[in-house]
């Protein structure tokens, strides 16, 4: 039996490479500074797919929401090996908290159609509350496995899988269709294939293709501007390489739950805290030395 | 998220200033061929196709950076192991290894695209070694066989080549090449395994193979006597293996270091083969080609090795504190970390210049038999072109794998030393290092065969000529200016020895081959760095001054010392040479002693 696998992924701001300069003075986060990147707990949920895919036959279809230049996400897991990709792009849905992420992408996902799972990276980098996944199942009615491992048996429409609780392991079993939020434990993702990669590099949405041809012929009349985009488009489609491009309206969403209007967070005070070092201790290499440590952490609660 | 190939400033700025544009396009005939298979991925100009080659070698520093090199003290400890039905299975990690390259298509990176290969030039091919070679140098062994898939598609039938190629290309299969013999290694030309033909004509091998670098793997390319009446080097032919019930692996050694690597004992048992090209050419021209490339694979895995066990010793040099101060400030320290690097750098230089000059020599013989130019004065220049490019070849590959791999055992040595008690203990990757580095001069040929290889091409004029056409550069800057004039000097000292070596004859020229073949590297060397300093010290196009400065000002430095310390030794070297002492074989009996009684 085959399975068709949905995988929600986000573009995010790399935090490892934060320095001082990545706040701005209000607190909010500088994004020009830091590169962005694929989450990377979703790089996880894109391989338990891909693996389910490989192992069983069926599709991957990768959906994301963001800014234009998220497509760059969708051009990875093409690079990796997923079958469809698609964007949720609009102005509309700036702004959205978890709650209205979470509707969106259902939206996004119903209109998608069949699925047989639904994978989400346990939590982005840049928030790091772990709500999207959760909420999004409550949205499409599904049976949600937070912090998922491993598949241990999949058979027709049952599935026996492995999560990790923190202090240990459950194993639960259930019936398909579900949607699990995979952790970085999971799985080592695939890296991209070189062949993919030279092939859909060339991949763009319908927004990117328009955004290059206002570039490339910023003299030109709309009209022409027009013209050379209805032929790129065909282009792209005709080789495969047009990434599908989604409104809210193509998705059918009901505007009260987008964007600010469906966000109910509301973001009390952001602070920018600057760790300061204040010297080291040097530790002799002794049992005397690890004694010294073990007890300091116990008095500051690090330990037990 | 680290990355080896992001991370290494020199492989960055070779990437840069080697001219990429002239081979991607003699790569992809002009990109003029865009239809049949694999054309959705075939690059539409040379922009295009060097920007592939960018994003191919980041995946692979990618892979290698942050799966294959945390893997790699297991991969040593761990070894493979010899089944009872003469099977070996990887252990886990390499397993997981080859598994990732696969899943990277890095498996067959320079096989056509026809086959699902990526049709890239031996130069990037030569960089992603280095980079996988660094992460585990085992590793490079089993990816370095994907010259296996290059000899067939060089040579075999088209049938054969449908068959087998796009198993290569995905990374479905392994090869191997079985060559040695327990009583052929050097002199491959007394390989005595035999091939027959049983009533059906099909072919069969009996006999037994040593050393076989993955011979458990599936495919296997074996070197066997064909022609029992004919003794030497034309008598052999070569034979396509697979792997099944008549060929078993009777043993696995037990060997200083690449561990991950299995280097298997085989047995033939009327093994059924095919036959690779045409009877009797197998050593004299396809394993001679085979070799060639795996010669240059060998020079790869020795910058990788050398570059991994320079990175833990500049870092300790760096954070280790004696007498109140970090170490890298001692001068015998100091000396030891500089020289490690310029000498990395160096080996770089020629090895990427010879995948450059195999780039254009392979394109054009490509040319040359499959689509030959209809104009004559082209089809001569070509024809030209291909026994110039032949002969500097001919030189060039030994000794690039020579200067290498002995650079290879030397860095990783004092990266060793550098680490003092630290370095020799299990703690640190160095002693790995050490042990992986120590087999890179001597399979694929010795360095003393290498030596033999590359001495008649600097005795031939070939390296007099490639020198003279190095001095046609000109620099403006006057130090570079000046050190030319030296490495004219340098050259004019070979000659004279190479003229002196000529009056004595061939035994004269092995003996003092080690020599020579250092005095033509150190010129040659010393002109390529030169060209690097040259090229870094330019405007850059756009901003990044500082950088760029820092980089220029690094690389006058290199070529600085590398010329002065290693012309010294040419003096000195040709000086010995030129005084006729012969007494280490005159002499020998009473030089070296009686040798010792058996025990």
């Amino acid at each position: 039996m085959s399975y068709h696998c949905i995988v929600c992924v986000k573009q995010v701001p790399d935090t490892s490479r934060i320095t001082g300069d990545v706040m701005k003075p209000d607190g909010t986060l500088n994004r020009a500074v830091l590169p962005a990147v694929f989450n990377h707990d979703d790089l996880n949920a894109l391989e338990a797919a891909l693996s389910v895919r490989d192992s069983h036959g069926g599709t991957v279809t990768v959906v994301t929401m963001g800014p234009m230049g998220a497509a760059e996400v969708l051009r990875e897991s093409l690079y990796r090996g997923v079958d469809r990709a698609v964007i949720v792009n609009d102005r509309r849905a700036a702004g959205s908290d978890t709650l209205a992420t979470g509707y969106i992408l259902s939206q996004a996902i119903r209109k998608i159609g069949r699925y047989d799972f639904v994978f989400c990276g346990r939590q982005a980098i840049d928030g790091d509350t772990a709500q999207v996944g959760p909420q999004l199942a409550e949205k499409l009615g599904l049976v949600q496995i937070t912090y998922f491992e491993k598949i241990l048996e999949l058979s027709d429409r049952t599935v026996r899988l492995r999560r990790n609780v923190g202090n240990g392991w459950e194993v639960l079993e259930t019936r398909l269709p579900l949607l699990l939020t995979v952790l970085d434990t999971a799985n080592e993702p695939r890296p991209a294939a070189a062949r993919r990669v030279m092939q859909y590099k060339r991949a763009r949405t319908v927004g990117e293709a328009a955004c290059e041809i206002s570039a490339a012929m910023p003299d030109a009349t709309e009209q022409k501007r027009d013209a050379e985009q209805a032929v790129r488009i065909e282009k792209l489609k005709m080789n495969d390489l047009l990434i599908e491009q989604w409104d809210l309206d193509d998705i059918e969403a009901d505007l009260q739950w987008c964007g600010i209007s469906g966000s109910p967070t509301k973001v009390h005070r952001v602070q920018s805290i600057v760790l300061t070092k204040e010297g080291y201790t040097e530790l002799p290499p002794t049992e005397e030395g690890i004694r010294g440590l073990i007890h300091e952490l116990i008095v500051d609660h690090t330990l037990g | 998220m680290a990355n080896f190939f992001d991370d290494n400033e020199d492989i960055q700025f070779l990437f840069e200033h080697l001219d990429l544009n002239e081979i991607a396009t003699a790569q992809e005939d002009g990109f003029t061929r865009h239809d049949g298979p694999g054309r959705e991925y075939a690059p539409l100009d040379a922009r295009d196709a060097i920007d592939n080659y960018r994003r191919v070698l980041t995946i692979a520093g990618d892979v290698t950076a942050n799966s294959i090199a945390p893997r790699a003290a297991d991969v040593d400890l761990q070894g493979n192991t010899l089944n009872d039905d003469g099977t070996v299975t990887l252990n886990a990690c390499t397993r997981e290894n080859l598994r990732a390259l696969a899943q990277a298509d890095l498996m067959g990176l320079t096989l056509p695209r026809r086959y699902g290969g990526l049709n890239f030039p031996s130069l990037v091919y030569t960089m992603v070694t280095e980079i996988i070679s660094r992460a585990d140098a085992s590793l490079m062994n089993l990816f370095g066989l994907q010259g296996i898939g290059e000899t067939i598609n060089a040579f075999a039938d088209p049938s054969i080549k449908d068959e087998y190629l796009p198993r290569f290309a995905d990374g479905e299969v392994t090869g191997a090449m079985a060559l040695t013999e327990p009583d052929a290694g050097s002199d491959l030309q007394s390989v005595s395994l035999r091939a027959w033909q049983d009533n059906d004509g099909q072919w069969r091998l009996t006999g037994v193979k040593r050393f076989i670098t993955n011979g458990c793997g599936d495919i296997i390319l074996t070197l066997a006597r064909s022609e029992p009446e004919i003794k030497d080097g034309r008598g052999l032919s070569l034979f396509l293996v697979e792997r099944g019930p008549r060929l078993k692996v009777r043993h696995l050694e037990d060997k200083l270091g690449i561990h991950g690597s299995p280097t298997c004992e085989l047995v033939y048992d009327d093994t059924p083969a095919k036959l690779v090209g045409e009877r009797q050419l197998g050593l004299i021209r396809y394993v001679m080609s085979l070799m060639n490339g795996a010669r240059l694979g060998i020079a790869a895995q020795s910058l990788g090795i050398a570059e991994a066990a320079f990175r833990v010793a500049r870092q300790y040099a760096h954070t280790r504190k004696q007498f109140g101060r970090a170490i890298e400030r001692l001068p015998a320290v100091a000396e030891m970390v500089s020289d490690m690097k310029i000498a990395i750098e160096a080996a770089r230089a020629l090895v990427y210049e010879t995948s450059r000059v195999c780039d254009l020599e392979n394109n054009n013989l490509r040319v040359l038999e499959t689509d030959p130019p209809t104009d004559k004065a082209e089809l001569k220049r070509r024809k030209g072109d291909a026994r110039v490019l032949k002969r500097l070849n001919g030189m060039l590959t030994p000794m690039s794998k020579y200067y290498a791999s002995e650079m290879c055992v030397q860095v990783a040595n004092d990266a060793l030393q550098v680490l003092g008690g630290s370095g020799y203990m299990a703690d640190y990757p160095v002693e790995r290092h050490l042990r992986d580095a120590r087999i890179t001069i001597i399979y694929e040929g010795t360095s003393q065969m290498q030596i033999v290889a590359a001495v008649r091409g600097v005795c031939s004029g070939a390296f007099e000529k490639l020198a003279q056409e190095f001095e046609q550069h000109e620099y403006f800057d006057m130090t570079l200016h000046l050190l030319r004039q030296k490495l004219v000097e340098g050259k004019e000292l070979t000659l004279k020895g190479i003229g002196f070596v000529k009056e004595r004859g061939v035994d004269y020229m092995d003996l003092y081959g080690r020599k020579l073949v250092n005095a033509a590297t150190t010129v040659l060397i010393g002109h390529l760095l030169l060209q690097q300093a040259a090229a870094a010290t330019k405007q850059p196009p756009d901003g990044q001054c500082q950088h760029i400065a820092v980089a220029g000002e690094h690389k006058r430095l290199v070529a600085h010392r590398f010329i002065d310390t290693n012309l010294e030794t040419t003096r000195r070297d040709m000086a010995l040479l030129c005084s006729g002492d012969t007494s280490v074989m005159t002499h020998f009996d009473t030089l070296a002693g009686p040798p010792p009684a058996a025990s």
